[in-house]
């Protein structure tokens, strides 16, 4: 008898619903809501405490960057959405093509984060500076952290892809990847307007 | 199939359209009360969207729907309380 390789979707109930990816993933991406759930709200309530710092500091970041960054990951988690459907629709061969794209918008996020990082450092603004920019850095750093993570499963991801793995019989592994990210994209979507624009 | 997974287009041109309002309201409208709600309210409805069309819960099991916009409503719940009553019950700093 064959040893079936390929794991079926064990996870779709009788109604056709279906969670993506390894259910494990899951509790891990509901650790990181609830973390950065906290955060958010701690930086709001220090805010309140000290306005006119949170205020003067905000005011030095390039709002334009951070919009940048939020459509570069939004399209991103938009091209992981559609290698997602493509493998799912058995159209192996353009998967790959979806996920490079994803990749080289990863990268982009990081790129411009480079720029911010050194434009701040240069001018000696550093994680010390003041609470605002205790928790600019602290929440950005530990959110690129997850892009660059994110950005590494994908990369995997795309080198299985181009060996045409990923199709409707075999889909956990994409689906993981593809969850993982939107959550980074997810996580960004709070921390851009509460950094960025919020007085 | 699930129909908003045959247009994840349209989610991603809904999306590009709320983070320039954001934007918007962020630099013209920074006059402080309304513009927070506005702020906070924009961002709900892009975390929703990514939740429902991105990450596919819209057609998941719907405990694992509930769980996660019900962190998403609780989050916004506490960061508006934060911003509009933060003010009068937290102290000033120096």
């Amino acid at each position: 008898m064959p040893i079936e390789l390929t794991a079926p979707a064990l996870d779709t109930d009788k109604a056709g619903r279906h969670l993506p990816g390894d259910p494990d993933l899951w509790f891990l991406i509901l650790a990181e809501l609830l973390t950065f759930g906290m955060f958010f709200v701690a930086y709001v309530g220090y805010r309140a405490m000290e306005p006119a710092v949170f205020d003067a500091s905000q005011r030095t970041l390039d709002r334009s960057l951070g919009v940048i960054n939020t459509l570069l990951l939004l399209t991103s988690s938009w091209a992981v959405v559609s290698a997602v459907r493509a493998a799912r629709a058995d159209r192996p061969q353009v998967v790959p093509r979806y996920l490079a794209g994803a990749i080289v918008l990863g990268f982009g996020f990081m790129v411009i984060k480079y720029f911010e990082y050194s434009a701040k450092f240069a001018a000696g603004i550093s994680l010390n500076t003041d609470t605002f920019f205790n928790f600019y850095f602290a929440l950005t750093m530990i959110h690129l952290g997850h892009v660059v993570g994110g950005t590494v499963v994908l990369i995997v991801l795309w080198s299985n892809a181009r060996n045409g793995r990923y199709h409707s019989g075999n889909m956990r592994g994409i689906e993981s990847g593809a969850s993982f990210w939107h959550l980074v994209d997810l996580l960004w979507i709070f921390l851009f307007p509460l950094l960025y624009l919020l007085r | 199939m699930p129909a908003i997974l045959q247009n994840p287009h349209r989610t991603w041109l809904i999306l590009v359209l709320a983070t320039a309002t954001t934007f918007w309201v962020g630099v013209e409208g920074g006059i402080g009360l309304a513009a927070g709600a506005v702020t906070f309210g924009i961002t709900w409805i892009k975390a929703r969207l990514v939740v429902l069309d991105f990450m596919e819960l819209r057609h998941a099991p719907p405990l694992w729907r509930r769980i996660i916009e019900g962190w998403l409503i609780a989050v916004t719940a506490l960061l508006l309380t934060a911003y509009y009553l933060g003010p009068m019950l937290l102290p000033r700093a120096a």
